[in-house]
């Protein structure tokens, strides 16, 4: 199933007819509403080990996330809207890692960049430390694969992240591939 | 001092002491009792002057432990490697936490990683691994986890 074929991320989602003197905007409310949220989410400033460095490259000139409306990256759970767990999870930080998850505010998102947040990666096998996939914690709406991933990668993910709030289905509905 | 000369004073005063060759620095290899007097003589011998530890870890050999002491002085840039053999049955060395403070965690570490015993250690506690890890020895090549590990 593919959400982008369903949604269209260029144009505002509704009608706009024009009239002397003014205009009239008819659309859904849900929409709406997801699409200004998709357009200015704010990352959690968390990372653990050498993705958040390709993180801090997107973050940066170059790529420069704030591009798509990410330029917001806060240092407090409390107002950030998306988590992007750069990098390895280890057992010592999983409820770190979940206590930050709960005190981000709904509607929140949780990206897992990298093999070691996707699976554990090189850290799979003979390890006592690592946890195995950063989804055994807290849900996942977006995985990017890379070790770590390239700027390009992050970006796409986020934009995909983007359209998947904007689609207004739920990570189950996804998931079922119910739509 | 040059590595030449280093090997020539350290011979000195420990004339039992055996290099290894082709190293960067000068390796010397010894007994874990002879350890603790030879750190103070290299510690507060004015030509040596050894007062920084830089690294202190062990390597698992499977049929023995080796410390490994990377020292070096602030005062002459010369850098020194000592390396003691442990026994796997029963690893125990004198601790050097008085001698440079560093050590103290240092120390901590291998304890709770490779299970080395540092006698007459002041705290000698877990430093990373969380409460109920005494005794497991995450680092040793034959530690098993059925819980946490996946075999290759």
């Amino acid at each position: 199933m593919d959400i982008n074929t369903k949604i269209n991320s260029e144009k505002f989602p509704g009608q706009i007819e024009e009239l002397p003197g003014g205009g009239i905007v008819l659309s859904k409310l849900d929409d709406i509403i997801n699409w200004a949220r998709s357009n200015s989410l704010w990352p959690l400033t968390f990372a653990t080990s050498c993705c958040g460095i390709e993180y801090m490259s997107t973050a940066g000139a170059k790529y420069d996330f704030s591009r798509f409306g990410f330029e917001v990256a806060r240092a407090s759970p409390r107002q950030a809207d998306v988590i992007i767990i750069a990098g390895t999870i280890v057992n010592k930080m999983a409820p770190v890692l979940k206590r930050l998850y709960d005190q981000m505010t709904d509607p929140k998102y949780v990206i897992a960049m990298g093999a070691c947040a996707i699976s554990g990666g090189p850290f799979f096998y003979n390890t006592y430390s690592v946890v195995k996939g950063a989804d055994h914690i807290i849900p996942v709406d977006v995985y990017v694969a890379g070790c770590p991933p390239r700027p390009e990668a992050l970006l796409h993910a986020l934009i995909s992240l983007q359209e998947k709030i904007k689609s207004g289905y739920t990570r189950e509905q996804i998931k079922s591939s119910s739509i | 001092m040059e590595n030449q000369d280093l090997q020539l004073a350290i011979t000195e005063i420990f004339p039992s002491a055996i290099f290894e060759e082709g190293s960067e620095w000068p390796t010397l290899t010894i007994e874990p009792d002879q350890w603790l007097s030879l750190a103070e003589q290299i510690r507060n011998q004015q030509t040596l002057w050894f007062d920084y530890m830089f690294c202190l870890t062990c390597v698992d050999w499977k049929t023995h432990l080796t410390m490994v002491y990377h020292l070096s002085s602030t005062k002459y840039r010369h850098n020194l490697v000592v390396k003691a053999k442990l026994d796997l049955a029963k690893p125990q060395i004198e601790t050097i936490s008085h001698i440079w403070r560093t050590a103290e965690f240092h120390e901590r570490e291998v304890y709770e990683m490779f299970g080395v015993n540092f006698l007459h250690h002041p705290d000698l506690r877990l430093l990373i691994l969380p409460d109920g890890w005494e005794g497991k020895n995450p680092l040793l090549k034959n530690f098993e986890d059925p819980i946490n590990m996946i075999k290759l």
